[in-house]
């Protein structure tokens, strides 16, 4: 069977593939052709796998900033904060809100793999996955935080979470000031993926 | 909190003095090197789990772990440190060691 033949109904890149991508077309073309999943199966994951990005973080952080009793929910019971905002956030088996104030700073890491929230954050980045990331970030949270361009006063106390069991963390960010009376959607906007992990704060501004 | 989030169990309570086991075995282990031997305390109960050191050799994961979020100093694991600020690390009770007070232990 050519790996580049469309011949079972779609297209393959036409590019030379790297053995292991010749690899992964070989076994889904298998796992189809012997009926094990369809190409209804496989289009419907990579969907669900696209809709999950930080801009569903973002929708719940900005309603938090503008809601009160929305934020005491999404603290108390975090999946169903997302069922209420119609985000599926089912394939998480626990999951926990870290509230920063002026006086506490959240970040999190997973130093034994990539542990990450990812129905609400998406795909976690290269650098959270890093080996430089996952053993600085327990060592030295701020000297990390700096690089991101957050400067804590020594007075602010940083915990860094270890992500490394059932349960995934989300940061829920300090409101920038001046964005009283803004609306959810705009609110959204300065809510970064890495505001969310804790590594920097959301963005004074929407970016042009 | 969800289902198992709202259990009541284990032998630890929030406050209460742990220490992480100092061991090593073969094995899908989930407590980090950096606090094995280390002392801190519980911070909050989480509930039961199923073990992943079972879990990932294709076994059932029971009996089920409690598994605790544990909080340290980080001037007690890295010696130089901010006096306030904390790591927080998701550790199931089989590793734990309860830490005597010093009242106890008087």
């Amino acid at each position: 069977m050519s790996m580049a033949s469309d011949e079972h109904g779609h297209d393959h890149p036409k590019h030379e593939l790297s053995s292991h991508a010749k690899r992964i077309y070989a076994i889904r073309n298998l796992l189809v052709e012997k009926g094990v999943i369809s190409e209804k199966d496989i289009q419907c994951q990579i969907e669900y796998q696209e809709a999950r990005s930080p801009a569903n973080g973002a929708k719940l952080v900005a309603r938090a900033w503008v809601d009160a009793a929305f934020k005491a929910r999404f603290i108390a019971d975090p999946k169903a904060a997302c069922a209420e905002l119609g985000i599926d956030a089912t394939a998480i088996n626990e999951f926990v809100v870290l509230e920063n104030t002026e006086h506490l700073r959240h970040m999190v890491v997973c130093t034994l793999c990539s542990c990450y929230p990812r129905p609400i954050l998406g795909r976690p980045p290269d650098w959270y996955k890093s080996f430089n990331y996952r053993q600085r970030s327990v060592v030295d949270p701020r000297g990390v935080m700096s690089e991101f361009g957050l400067e804590l006063p020594e007075d602010v106390e940083v915990r860094v979470h270890d992500s490394t069991a059932d349960i995934r963390y989300i940061v829920l960010p300090l409101r920038p000031s001046g964005t009283e009376g803004w609306s959810v959607a705009d609110l959204a906007k300065l809510v970064t993926r890495d505001s969310m992990i804790g590594v920097m704060d959301p963005l004074p501004t929407i970016p042009e | 909190m969800g289902r198992a989030m709202n259990a009541v169990s284990g032998r630890f309570k929030p406050g209460d003095r742990v220490k992480v086991r100092f061991e090593d075995r073969p094995g899908h282990l989930r407590t980090p090197w950096y606090v094995r031997g280390k002392s801190g305390w519980i911070e909050r109960v989480y509930g039961e789990f199923l073990n992943p050191e079972s879990l990932a050799f294709g076994r059932d994961g029971l009996p089920k772990k409690t598994l605790y979020l544990v909080a340290f100093n980080q001037s007690d694991l890295w010696g130089e440190a901010n006096k306030a600020d904390k790591l927080l690390v998701d550790i199931y009770e089989h590793w734990l060691d309860p830490v005597p007070s010093v009242k106890e232990s008087a």
